[in-house]
């Protein structure tokens, strides 16, 4: 039986194969994207390359150039125990990164799986699984957060869970709803009829389908958990120090405002919008890119 | 009609009760004897008897979970050692606070972005369209406690208008409702920039479905002036995503109004969770997390419900 879906299988792999290519185009093709993409790329650039060029710690202190001005010495100045600003940024933003995309990947793995055998399950398991979800949707993230970070006091692969914990719950529902839809489709029934079996079903017919709904997702779950991350920091509830965060160096800044300390201020603050403008961008350009797939 | 709404509201019962247990198996997930981490600083051991009788903890933990449950129900949300006071009357305090900042940026928020999204998409592609939307995006990817940090500086450092934090002068001897009010600007100001980029986006696209729509040619076609045609024809119809979109924003402009309320210092709901997080006070997170998962929950059964009732399509 199965050997002889075969054929039929392969020529919708096909299918879904001969889009790549407009796919990527059409992604490309947006000014926006563009923009999103090169923003990101610069971010990656100053966070990695940025201190292989500029070889200044970020954790020494400098205690006879406590909050200086910026100088040739230290472009950004200093803050109030004389770390060097731009220092910290950069290697602020290799933890913003890394844990925003292992964040939203371990997301997007566990909301996928999640929602798909959800959907698929339907009946009174898909009910009471999408329940569980509805009920930690109503409490606002940051709540759960907060209280997670202050009980456990996460170092860095514990933040990656944490944040995922929240993250999950928006992507499993698209999912499961992407595979309701998908569920009652012509070909699934077919396939269902020659006798596949639902695991394989799951995997050759629905996982290419919502793949795209997953890359989406995922993307401004990125975008999110950099800016719970950096939230979490401003709160005075993200990684202990001495790893410097974009989050808490706005926090310190903030004690120093009537100071006019403006480079404890302003650079870490771009630097939270430059990474959400420029996930952000990316996301939409994504979408738009499957929207017209699909229409 | 009434059905429909009954049954919504059963519906939600469920979910009601599963904000409950979160809450109260976020508490248990924490290492240690709770008796101990809920008196903290204040642990003594004639209090410590006290509290285990009150909270039953000497029951098995699902019993434990009524007696807590029972309480609630009652009004009771259990005793803060940090400020010596009932929960439930720190949270009645507060909560005025949350409700007038959050209510009034809403309110200016809705407002605005229904008038700019459906001027932009009047106007689509023209110059004001695409600087509208650069402006939005940049509000809608704008992290809050951020830009409230710029609003303090440009409008109580640079420009000395507004107090930068509090809900009162201290130095004035009477303090009236202007001082009040002044007060207010900026954590409104906050919340409203950036609830309205996200809501003037979807605005947007709404509108611009409307207007190509059957029923807007035939009002024109009919000679219904352009005002007409876009106010009360396409924009009736535009308007109605909104309100479940007020629904499910709930909870970011919740945690919004959290982070708003850190930075100026203002004693709202946010800010008595921040400070007991940060105090470690359970009576009180355990509180303000089952009353922050009341709120979404009715405030989606809310706009579910009105989206029924302005909506003659809908049927049940």
């Amino acid at each position: 039986m199965i050997q002889e879906s075969l054929p039929l299988e392969a020529s919708l792999v096909e299918t879904i194969k001969d889009e790549r290519p407009k796919f990527i185009h059409r992604f490309w093709k947006s000014g926006m994207t563009k923009l999103g993409v090169f923003l990101l790329l610069f971010l990656v650039l100053f966070s990695y390359v940025g201190p292989l060029i500029y070889r200044h710690s970020a954790i020494n202190s400098h205690l006879l150039a406590t909050d200086a001005s910026p100088s040739a010495q230290f472009p950004l100045g200093t803050d109030s125990v004389g770390h060097n600003v731009l220092a910290q940024l950069m290697v602020g933003g290799q933890s913003s990164l890394e844990v925003g995309f292992a964040a939203a990947i371990v997301a997007m793995i566990f909301g996928t799986l999640y929602g798909m055998i959800s959907g698929m399950a339907g009946g009174w398991v898909d009910t009471v699984m999408m329940r569980f979800v509805d009920i930690l949707l109503s409490i606002p993230s940051i709540f759960i957060l907060l209280f997670l970070n202050a009980v456990f006091q996460p170092n860095i692969f514990l933040m990656i869970f944490v944040l995922a914990s929240t993250a999950w719950l928006g992507v499993s529902r698209l999912v499961r709803a992407e595979a309701l839809t998908i569920k009652n489709q012509l070909y699934v029934e077919a396939a269902h009829a020659i006798g596949t079996r639902t695991l394989r079903i799951m995997v050759r017919y629905l996982f290419p389908n919502i793949i795209g709904t997953v890359l989406v997702a995922s993307t401004f779950q990125v975008a999110d958990a950099i800016l719970y991350m950096a939230g979490l920091s401003f709160l005075g509830l993200g990684l202990p120090p001495p790893t410097p965060n974009w989050g808490g160096m706005l926090s310190d800044g903030m004690n120093y405002m009537f100071q006019n300390s403006w480079w404890l201020i302003y650079p870490p603050g771009l630097c939270i919008l430059i990474a959400q403008v420029s996930i952000n961008l990316i996301g939409d350009g994504l979408r738009n890119a499957i929207e017209t797939r699909e229409r | 009609m009434i059905k429909y709404i009954i049954r919504r509201i059963l519906e939600s019962i469920p979910t009601v009760i599963g904000v409950t247990i979160i809450s109260f198996v976020l508490i248990h997930i924490v290492p240690g004897n709770p008796v101990r981490i809920m008196l903290g600083n204040h642990y003594t051991p004639l209090r410590a008897a006290e509290l285990t009788k009150t909270l039953g903890l000497n029951k098995p933990v699902w019993e434990q979970y009524f007696i807590w449950l029972g309480n609630l129900l009652q009004g009771n949300f259990g005793f803060s050692y940090t400020y010596e006071k009932p929960v439930a009357s720190l949270m009645l305090q507060a909560l005025p606070h949350t409700i007038i900042i959050v209510v009034v940026a809403v309110l200016l928020a809705h407002v605005f972005a229904v008038f700019l999204g459906s001027v932009q998409a009047y106007f689509e592609n023209s110059k004001f369209d695409q600087i509208a939307t650069v402006i939005n995006y940049f509000f809608y990817s704008m992290p809050s406690f951020w830009l409230a940090v710029l609003l303090v500086i440009f409008f109580s450092i640079d420009l000395p208008w507004l107090p930068s934090g509090g809900i009162v002068n201290t130095q004035l001897s009477n303090p009236g409702f202007g001082d009040w009010a002044k007060h207010l600007i900026l954590p409104i100001a906050t919340l409203f920039l950036v609830s309205v980029a996200g809501w003037a986006r979807y605005m947007r696209s709404s509108m611009r479905e409307a207007l190509l729509q059957d029923y807007v040619r035939t009002a024109r076609m009919k000679g219904s002036r352009e005002f007409r045609v876009i106010f009360i024809h396409a924009l009736r119809n535009s308007i109605l995503p909104l309100i479940t979109l007020f629904g499910l924003s709930l909870p970011a402009l919740l945690s919004g109004a959290l982070f708003v309320e850190e930075v100026f210092n203002y004693p709202g709901m946010g800010l008595l969770y921040w400070d007991a997080v940060n105090a470690r006070d359970y009576p009180i997170i355990m509180g303000v997390t089952v009353f922050v998962g009341l709120v979404t929950v009715i405030g989606n059964l809310i706009a579910d419900i009105l989206y029924g009732l302005v909506d003659p399509r809908i049927q049940y």
